[in-house]
């Protein structure tokens, strides 16, 4: 994903069954769906100094299953517009997994443990181990190898997400058959 | 060709070829529902998917905004967000489900708008909940649902199931909620992630529409895809009632082939349930009531997608009667799912009966559950809810400690004032 990566920046640790109320509370998309505006209210019910403490290019670092509960997008869009990048965690609630991508906010799977606040890291296309296959690499050294992610999540990311990929095409198919890249991933 | 389970029959169908657990799929849903809390954004995704202006949609016939998650309570901001969805819906035909007239979830199932084989899709994690009508049904966000009023057309990861075989009948006393509860806690919240639940079993035709919406309802609390029924007499005769007798006779509906491939089979004896509570600020963390430390409530809330429907109301109400109302300092909010459900409650004297014992009524819709409309709870108070979630800052209010539990043992709390049995500090 040589558009997307490589990625440095700061681990900011969470742990698992991070849930969309905990990322924004849903109480705070009644004033306004502007992501520019709801940074500020990330986390506040959890980690009340988080937002304050975010530097652009951060990157999550979770347990499993983040993103758990609502399907709200602005818990995707709000931590696009902190200038957050990409989260890593072991697993992620399917709808939150659907709206990162969607935005083209890099939701990789990879073992996060061990992993510590504040500390180095960097997300990188792994060398020579295929195409998509990415890896993350902390400040003491450690190279972690992330699940890759099918041809058709890696397309949609690298158009930036599903509305510049849908714009570019016209829809999901570039000449009125099926994407061929959906069908290719089997099990 | 090898068996398929149910949810790949059904999104074969919606794929228009056989599709397995593991593919990524694109797929045409019959229906899609967004709601005033997700379609502004989809219409701004939509705007840019037009380059400028969001243009007609694809197929409205396919597609129901449920004005349900901002009322008059709500304040300017979120009603003008609510109005971009109105007018949008308004010069494009779309049909709608207006401001307190309920819960998009309830309303689609009542006007038979989901219904057996089909895909249908909400943005909004409780689509789930059609999955009761043996409908493959599940959440989407914002952008998901744009992308499908741009083209039609939505990608899916085909889910591998697990099946969930029900046996025997729930005691008196013991509700789906309970059952629901159950298997939150013993699945956990990622239990069923991006898999689909089939419950199947001689306990299914023991548990009635309702009680099924329930379950449906609460599968994504596991984080399931979708939770689903079979397509059984009392599908086609609660269909009946919006479809018609006639087009509901010919609904068949799908089931899974003998010998599919499941991730993970779980046997559930419906009689073995006893009541449940989870408790704050996870739905996945829960105990029986009986052994639960005496835990006194502050305010007790009746309503939302999984508990708000005429029978849960006739269940809390028995209770509240025989005990004599409201204890001193409690209140009860009672929400109810949808207006039809409310005009029922009005014809029986019910609602009349709740304000009398000190109930206060709110208009038809999401109310408090996720505290976007008034009746939300005030300061650091306990609450126990007929809801689906008790997240931290869920009703609006991050001090609140949220519990969850049946209708039943919901009212006990409202005449007791305490949760729970009589020994033992609060948990």
């Amino acid at each position: 994903m040589s558009r997307l990566l490589p990625l440095t920046g700061r681990a900011r640790r969470f742990g698992d069954d991070v849930n969309t109320d905990n990322i924004i509370s849903s109480r705070r998309k009644r004033e306004t769906i502007d992501p520019a505006q709801l940074r500020s209210f990330l986390f506040e019910d959890v980690a009340p100094d988080f937002a304050a403490s975010i530097r652009a290019g951060d990157i999550l670092i979770a347990g499993s299953n983040f993103g758990c509960g609502s399907a709200m997008e602005i818990a995707v869009t709000a931590v696009l517009a902190a200038g957050i990048r990409a989260i890593v965690a072991k697993s992620f609630s399917r709808t939150y997994l659907r709206n990162a991508l969607n935005n083209g906010l890099l939701a990789i799977c990879a073992g996060t443990d061990g992993i510590v606040e504040g500390e180095a890291i960097e997300l990188r296309d792994a060398p020579g181990a295929g195409e998509g296959a990415v890896e993350l690499r902390t400040d003491s050294g450690r190279t972690i190898a992330c699940e890759p992610l099918p041809p058709f999540m890696q397309a949609m990311l690298e158009a930036g997400g599903l509305v510049p990929y849908l714009r570019s095409r016209g829809g999901f198919s570039e000449a009125g058959g099926r994407d061929v890249s959906m069908t290719k991933e089997q099990p | 060709m090898s068996p398929h389970t149910l949810a790949e029959k059904l999104l074969s169908r919606a794929a228009g070829r056989s599709v397995r657990a593991g593919e990524l799929i694109v797929c045409r849903p019959d229906l899609a529902l967004g709601t005033d809390g997700s379609i502004p954004m989809a219409l701004e995704y939509l705007a840019q998917l037009h380059g400028g202006v969001a243009g007609a949609p694809d197929d409205a016939s396919r597609l129901v905004f449920a004005l349900d998650h901002y009322n008059e309570s709500s304040g300017p901001k979120a009603l003008a967000l609510q109005d971009k969805a109105r007018r949008y819906a308004g010069v494009h035909g779309i049909a709608v489900f207006e401001m307190n007239e309920g819960i998009g979830h309830q309303r689609v199932l009542e006007t038979g708008r989901a219904l057996p084989g089909q895909l249908v899709v909400g943005a909004d994690s409780h689509s789930t909940t059609y999955g009761a009508m043996n409908t493959f049904a599940t959440g989407i966000g914002s952008s998901d649902l744009a992308g499908l009023m741009y083209c039609g057309e939505l990608w899916l990861k085909v889910p591998g199931s697990i099946e969930v075989r029900l046996s025997g009948r729930l005691r008196a006393g013991v509700s789906a909620k309970d059952v629901a509860l159950a298997l939150v806690g013993r699945l956990r919240a990622d239990g069923a992630n991006y898999r689909a639940l089939e419950f199947v079993g001689a306990g299914v035709a023991a548990l009635d529409i309702d009680d099924r919406i329930v379950l449906a309802n609460m599968a994504v609390e596991a984080g399931a895809k979708t939770g689903l029924f079979p397509c059984d007499a009392q599908t086609v005769a609660y269909l009946a009632a919006s479809i018609g007798a006639e087009r509901a006779a010919g609904l068949v509906g799908e089931s899974a082939d003998a010998g599919a491939s499941y991730v993970e089979r779980i046997e559930i004896d419906l009689g073995e349930i006893e009541p449940m509570m989870a408790l704050p600020h996870r739905v996945d963390r829960v105990m029986p009531i009986a052994a639960a430390p005496a835990t006194p409530i502050g305010m007790v809330y009746l309503g939302t997608c999984t508990g708000g429907r005429v029978k849960d109301y006739r269940e809390a109400l028995a209770v509240l009667r025989s005990g004599g109302g409201v204890a001193p300092g409690v209140r009860l909010v009672v929400t109810p799912a949808s207006e039809p459900i409310r005009a029922e409650l009005e014809a029986a004297g019910m609602l009349r009966e709740f304000e009398a014992l000190g109930a206060e009524i709110q208009p038809p819709g999401c109310g408090a559950c996720c505290g976007t409309c008034a009746g939300t709870p005030t300061g650091d108070v306990r609450v126990v809810s007929t809801a689906n979630r008790n997240f931290k800052g869920r009703m609006g209010n991050a001090e609140a400690q949220i519990y969850l539990a049946s209708p039943t043992e919901c009212a006990r709390a409202a005449v007791s004032g305490v949760l729970g049995g009589s020994k033992g500090a609060p948990p």
